[in-house]
């Protein structure tokens, strides 16, 4: 019986297993050896590496704070899969997660413990403001919401009021260019931050410009 | 609902068992509604939870302000078997927002005053645990009512981030 071989796909391919082959066996020498390290090895630093793992694989942690979670699970849902970027393993505990995405308002009594699930937090850890009540408040700019950027450092903002899930799926991805290219820019500016640990140095006099509005006080109203 | 008559004989025999317990009433949309004083405000509540308004759906206030008495207190009550609902409404200045409670007929009655004291500030007299629900405990003022500013935070864009947080941006 005869055998039909199919031809190669590629044909270059075999040629450098060959190649290869020829190398762990030391029959490489030379001209021939120079030229298959030049072609076969990939030089980097170790920072962009770890950069380049770091924004391929995001953690998000399992919290939804409003209608946005809606929009939040959807991306992991068949239509957006973000798995295929790497970012599907919502983690239940924020000692696992390095990204919170906050997916709704943010009231005067649930600031602090968003804080604190943002400090449990190991580093290197980011945040995605979503929509835009925990950005500027949105239509319940009112007594009882406080925006984002008030008690924690935010990296991207995502507009909307809720944003469509290709909306955070494009924030998702701006935040691993920002991760792998310009990990230094944004909110790390103004606090002298290091990686993603906020340095507040000194006395803050400028501070007192931040105006809130106080009780009794009419002129907003 | 009892209907328009029916409203009348209530208020009518309340008034004879309490003089001065009633102030008036209103018949609405076909909503009863009894206007109480507050002093008599108890035993009104009482009267009517005997003739079968055995539930208390919602307590809850009203800010009536540029009239005087400014702040109002709502009461749903609910008779389950003939479902005919009737409304109590108490009037009480901001001055001096007392309110006996009716926590001792209503249990119910507990998280629907806590929180009528936290937004408007009417104190429910004899409540055992009165104290803020939904704002945080150091809270400020009371907030829906209607001399409170809306509030919110000034809200942050490009322009004006470097006057908001102050750093040499």
């Amino acid at each position: 019986m005869e055998i039909k071989r199919e031809p190669l796909e590629n044909p270059d391919f075999r040629a450098r297993q060959l190649l290869a082959r020829d190398m762990l066996r030391g029959e490489l020498e030379g001209e021939a050896l120079e030229k298959f390290v030049q072609e076969s090895v990939l030089t980097t630093t170790v920072d962009k590496a770890v950069s380049w793992a770091r924004g391929n694989s995001f953690f998000p942690l399992t919290f939804g704070l409003a209608c946005c979670a809606i929009e939040m699970m959807t991306i992991v849902a068949a239509r957006l899969d973000i798995a295929r970027f790497g970012f599907e393993a919502f983690r239940a505990s924020p000692r696992q997660a390095d990204l919170l995405i906050l997916s709704g308002r943010v009231s005067i009594k649930m600031a602090p413990v968003v804080r604190r699930i943002y400090d449990q937090m190991l580093e290197p850890k980011y945040a995605i403001s979503m929509g835009a009540c925990c950005s500027s408040m949105g239509v319940f700019n009112n007594y009882a919401l406080v925006p984002s950027d008030k008690f924690m450092p935010i990296d991207v903002h995502v507009p909307g009021c809720p944003p469509r899930p290709e909306a955070l799926a494009h924030g998702i991805l701006r935040l691993r260019e920002k991760v792998q290219k310009t990990e230094k820019d944004g909110w790390r500016v103004r606090y002298d931050a290091v990686g993603t640990e906020e340095v507040l140095t000194g006395t803050d006099t400028d501070s007192a410009h931040i105006s809130v509005f106080k009780p009794g006080d009419t002129a907003g109203a | 609902m009892p209907d328009a008559t029916g409203l009348e004989l209530i208020a009518q025999e309340l008034g004879e068992q309490m003089p001065e317990s009633i102030t008036g009433t209103s018949f609405q949309r076909g909503r009863a509604e009894l206007q109480a004083a507050p002093a008599t405000l108890h035993d009104v509540i009482a009267q009517l939870q005997d003739k079968g308004y055995t539930m208390v759906m919602s307590v809850h206030g009203c800010d009536y302000w540029p009239e005087e008495p400014r702040l109002g207190v709502i009461y749903e009550l609910l008779d389950m078997e003939r479902v005919d609902r009737i409304t109590v409404k108490v009037r009480v200045t901001a001055e001096e927002p007392h309110v006996p409670t009716i926590i001792d007929l209503f249990a119910g009655a507990d998280f629907d005053e806590r929180e009528t004291y936290d937004m408007f500030g009417v104190i429910f007299d004899g409540h055992p645990d009165l104290r803020r629900i939904l704002m945080p405990e150091d809270y400020e003022g009371h907030p829906q009512r209607r001399d409170f500013p809306v509030g919110g935070e000034p809200v942050l864009f490009t322009y004006n981030e470097a006057r908001s947080y102050g750093k040499d941006q």
